[in-house]
């Protein structure tokens, strides 16, 4: 069945819009492909609009092709459903051009669709269905403005925060957080002008956002004793490395490839990748059981009792909290 | 199935995928963009692949995306011999089920002849969007929420 995923283009299509979908057929598959996951690298690449993500997804996954044409690339091109009409304009495509022919590459758009919770959910089990399937590299693209890229980053193992010279400033940078999550920064279009102060203001942006070294923290911070120890050695601490490229003419691209492998040796070196997924998978785990909670609250109770609540917070004589904590209470035990 | 133009109101519904793709060496994707928003507009998610789409890229496209319909802008006058190859492109990947439509600078003659070829609609210049609409929601078969 794995295998026939891999042949069968639309199969595996398919089965990504149930996913998407929500459809209960899905379930079963994906429930036990899960099980022969682990072994891709998953890559999230986030950024301002125009910074060139597409371009650069499509050129790294040109060169991992190349370099090892065994293995197959996968991208999910994750953009914002309108808020107003639910629909998108999804045109990630239009910059992969150069993988065109390819069948060793697989692309997918995907919309936010806006739904709470809902594009972690989807993407991770995309994610997932295409690792056990046996994709060597995902990569999922997103623009970086909000929630979007902070919930890619749970997923993803690796990264990359793209950047465009004059684009994103020093403050722009540290204002949106973007950094924060970054484990390989690059500055595309570098045949720019300003490619070069670009660089340096996010390498002080970086500087500062550093944490402390970990023997201050410990003067600090006393509950660090409860966190499990950093390994010694060399790799236990990363530093994303700030690498220049012009995506649409495949300079730098190189580069890029190798600071992707060593962060992933690193993660497996340092076990900051085991503690990373201990992470994401206790986040999902409460992230489902959650929405299982609302989903069984909302079957429970009558629609007319909780049309009454939503009305009484309208007409403010209901905090919404009175009103979930009602909602919560008539749901229990049925 | 449901023919109006409106947004569906069941918010579980899954919104239609629709690839917006411009075949040939024409340089001029206004009418494609215009079209792609205006499904955006209608609940729709569009997947838009941009200028100097060769056949086989289209299908692909369309196979990978998993889309319900397949929107087709051409104005360089190469409709007949493009159209029916992104059909048969399609046909080899096993799409028969996807609806093709066609829209651009096409003469009424040439209507006949494409529609032999598979291709579901053809739109010219003053076509009403609405129309558009109205057309992928009847001829976008219901599978699977």
């Amino acid at each position: 069945m794995v295998a026939d995923l891999m042949s069968d283009r639309r199969a595996l299509a398919r089965l990504i819009t149930q996913i998407e979908n929500g459809a209960p057929e899905a379930r079963q598959l994906v429930t036990r492909l899960y099980r022969r996951g682990g072994r891709a690298h998953i890559v999230g690449v986030t950024g301002a609009p125009g910074c060139g993500k597409s371009t650069l997804v499509a050129a790294l996954a040109r060169q991992l092709r190349v370099h090892a044409p065994d293995a197959h690339v996968a991208i999910i091109a994750v953009d914002p459903s309108s808020a107003f009409s639910g629909g998108a304009i999804l045109g990630d495509r239009l910059r992969m051009r150069s993988l065109a022919g390819d069948a060793g590459v697989f692309i997918r758009s995907m919309a936010s669709r806006g739904a709470l919770g809902g594009v972690a959910a989807a993407t991770a089990d995309v994610v997932e269905v295409l690792d056990a399937v046996g994709f060597g590299t995902i990569f999922i693209e997103t623009v970086g403005a909000g929630q979007l890229e902070v919930d890619v980053a749970r997923i993803a193992q690796t990264v990359v925060v793209v950047e465009a010279p004059g684009a994103g400033d020093e403050v722009q940078a540290i204002k949106a957080g973007i950094l924060e999550i970054a484990d390989v920064v690059v500055v595309n279009k570098a045949d720019r002008e300003g490619a070069t102060q670009t660089v340096a203001a996010l390498q002080s942006a970086l500087d500062i956002g550093r944490p402390m070294p970990a023997a201050g923290l410990h003067a600090i911070d006393p509950s660090h004793h409860l966190q499990a120890p950093e390994q010694p050695g060399p790799s236990a601490e990363w530093r994303p490395p700030i690498l220049k490229t012009v995506a649409s003419h495949e300079e730098g691209i190189a580069a890029v490839i190798a600071a992707l492998e060593e962060h992933r040796q690193h993660l497996q070196l340092s076990g900051a990748g085991a503690r990373r997924r201990a992470r994401a998978v206790e986040q999902d785990v409460r992230a489902r059981l959650g929405d299982l909670l609302l989903r069984r609250a909302l079957r429970a109770v009558p629609q007319t009792h909780y049309n009454a609540l939503i009305a009484g917070v309208i007409e403010r004589t209901l905090h919404p909290l009175e009103a979930a904590e009602q909602l919560f209470i008539a749901s229990w035990g049925q | 199935m449901t023919t109006s133009t409106e947004a569906p109101l069941d918010p579980s519904a899954r919104p239609l995928r629709i690839l917006i793709a411009k075949p040939g060496l024409d340089g001029h994707d206004r009418g494609a963009k215009i079209i792609a928003r205006a499904l955006r507009d209608a609940g729709m998610e569009v997947i838009y692949t941009g200028l100097r789409q060769t056949p086989e890229m289209i299908a692909e496209a369309a196979l990978q995306e998993d889309v319900d319909a397949v929107g087709l802008s051409i104005l360089s006058g190469a409709h007949k011999t493009l159209l029916p190859r992104v059909v048969e492109a399609m046909r080899e990947r096993g799409l028969s089920d996807v609806p093709v439509f066609a829209g651009g600078i096409i003469p009424d003659e040439d209507i006949p002849d494409l529609k032999a070829a598979g291709i579901a609609g053809v739109f010219g210049p003053g076509a009403p969007i609405a129309e558009i609409i109205a057309f992928i929601r009847t001829h976008t078969p219901i599978r699977e929420r």
